[in-house]
């Protein structure tokens, strides 16, 4: 019996999600009165291992298979590792590669799958919270099984920092190859234009509610009148109204600019992930129950067609 | 060939909304079609043009007040759908991608289709799950978060990239048969034209039972149980200027020059 969290990493580097599933997999440990387990495969195991070795776990399983993630070896490791170790929780992260390996996983487990959880609790059977229509409102949800899959929202959870004593024992898993059907080539940077939105000390960024393309003149001249650079949210970026180099969040840019107006920009999950670090946050949107509210410095709730063209002549 | 497309009908809710018990009050909520599902079914529209003898067939899962959203896809050149609803599918509550896999299984394994494209995700549930468990049922080969697609029907490959985070996009060789999850942004999907509306009226629009596609009703059960429903609790710590347009943009306007902004 355990709780079972499988890292990620990409390109040499652990993803910060690795730590925060410890954190997250070590209350549930205490709550199920179990042991907590991780496990990385592929790359430089013996590194990564060695990282992951952080207070609260007990053991450290290292698969030495391979560079980077392919889902084929993925689906193969995790549920071997699943059947020796028969965890009672399944953690994977709830980013684009644990969304391509974990529902198969849990499919060949047989075991409910439950993703992007914000909040987990075993101590009177499994509950999850998670969000439903963009976040504008809350479940909570019954896993009725004895043992479950749950992939976790990266930056929910803190990363535990304090080192750990747990065995580090490597994991001799047996793959298929004829089962591996997809090969990865390589990786590739998006954009790539002149533009570096994280450089910019003032960006003034727009999303769904310009509502128009045409619309967005009143956003350059603004920018221009604070000689501030225009970044965006996914949708612009999705109807080719903005380059994708000027795109802000978890698939776009993180920026950390001193000032960050965030103009008709509901602030979903993903926005949030590429902006939160900004100093100074202003939102304008005209819905006053709009997330980016939750994390905005300063607000007005209007009508950005108003708001916007107000604020460029006071500049002018 | 032969290019399945999930598509489902969600809610989409107004900024302002009411819970009534475990949904959103229905005077606060309008039905549309996923918007992952219209990439899905502009790309498989996109190879059917690029290729000669291509079929592109949808299928939901869902109670025949969809049929108006379904028909959307149609509208936009698929060219027949399929709906699948049960009375025990009403009764299952929750439904967890397992069991919504099984059910568009059942549908994949009569249709034999080539390719499979699903969104990446509903804009209501998320689970962002049905697609790669539904490619592990039918044992088919898959990819997530698909951004662009070049297929090689001789060589029997799609060429994908997958968006991953941060900018950086993975570049995958999958052997099709394959379930692709389509991710926004991979095309511009078209509006429906008046002409493809109006054919879309007489395309056809079967509607099966579980058992038309071969499943136990007995068997639908789903492990997960939705207990509550409510709206988070705001954290936010914002100041919030108050006033007319001109008057908010000034209090702002001094805020910022503040901050060192200046023209």
């Amino acid at each position: 019996m355990s709780v079972l969290a499988i890292a990620e990493h990409r390109r040499g580097e652990l993803r910060p999600v690795s730590l925060e599933q410890l954190a997250a997999g070590r209350d549930l440990a205490d709550g199920l009165g179990v042991e907590l387990h991780t496990a990385v495969i592929g790359g430089d195991v013996e590194a990564f291992g060695a990282e992951l070795n952080r207070e609260g776990v007990d053991a450290v399983h290292t698969v030495d298979i391979g560079e980077e993630f392919n889902h084929g070896v993925y689906t193969q490791v995790v549920t071997q590792l699943a059947m020796e170790l028969d965890p009672t929780v399944l953690l994977m992260p709830n980013s684009v590669n644990g969304l391509d390996y974990a529902p198969a996983v849990a499919n060949r487990l047989d075991r409910p799958l439950v993703t992007d959880v914000v909040d987990i609790d075993a101590e009177d059977g499994l509950t999850a919270t998670r969000e439903l229509y963009g976040s504008k409102a809350e479940t909570t949800i019954d896993v009725h099984a004895d043992q479950a899959a749950v992939t976790i929202r990266p930056a929910e959870w803190p990363t535990i920092e304090a080192d750990g004593d747990a065995a580090i024992e490597a994991f001799d898993a047996t793959i298929d190859e004829s089962a591996v059907k997809s090969t990865v080539k390589g990786f590739e940077e998006v954009g790539g234009g002149d533009i570096d939105i994280t450089d910019a000390d003032v960006l003034v960024s727009v999303g769904r509610g310009i509502e128009e393309e045409e619309n967005l003149d009143i956003i350059h001249d603004l920018a221009e009148a604070l000689d501030a650079t225009v970044s965006g949210s996914r949708p612009l970026i999705d109807n080719g109204w903005l380059e994708k180099d000027r795109q802000v969040g978890q698939s776009g840019k993180v920026v950390t600019p001193d000032v960050y107006i965030a103009i008709g920009i509901s602030g979903a999950v993903q926005h949030v992930a590429g902006m939160k670090g900004s100093d100074t946050i202003v939102a304008i949107n005209t819905d006053p129950n709009a997330p980016i509210f939750d994390i905005a410095d300063y607000g007005i709730q209007d009508d950005l067609f108003e708001v916007v063209p107000a604020l460029t002549e006071q500049f002018q | 060939m032969k290019i399945l497309v999930t598509v489902k009908e969600v809610a989409a809710v107004d900024d302002e909304f009411e819970i009534d018990g475990l949904a959103i009050d229905d005077r606060y909520v309008t039905a549309d079609l996923n918007e992952w599902d219209e990439y899905a079914v502009e790309e498989a529209v996109q190879v059917k043009e690029a290729h000669d003898d291509v079929e592109v067939v949808t299928v939901t899962i869902g109670p025949s007040e969809t049929d108006e959203t379904i028909r959307q896809a149609l509208a936009k050149g698929a060219d027949r759908a399929i709906r699948v609803w049960d009375d025990a599918l009403e009764d299952a509550g929750l439904l967890d991608p397992e069991t919504k896999a099984e059910v568009l299984a059942a549908v994949a394994a009569e249709e034999d289709p080539d390719l499979v494209l699903t969104g990446v995700q509903s804009a209501d549930d998320g689970f962002g799950a049905t697609g790669v468990t539904l490619a592990d049922k039918l044992d088919m080969e898959w990819g997530a978060v698909v951004n662009d697609l070049d297929l090689d029907l001789e060589a029997g490959v799609a060429s994908v990239h997958r968006e991953l985070e941060g900018g950086v996009e993975e570049l995958t060789d999958i052997e099709i048969p394959a379930v692709l999850t389509i991710q926004t942004g991979i095309n511009d999907p078209r509006y429906a034209s008046l002409r493809g509306i109006r054919q879309a009226q007489s395309k056809e629009l079967a509607e099966y039972s579980l058992g038309d596609v071969g499943l136990d009703a007995s068997e639908i059960e789903s492990p997960l149980e939705q207990t509550s429903l409510y709206e988070p609790e705001t954290e936010g710590e914002a100041t919030v200027f108050e006033g007319s347009p001109e008057e908010t943009a000034a209090e702002l306007a001094e805020l910022l020059a503040e901050k060192g902004v200046t023209s």
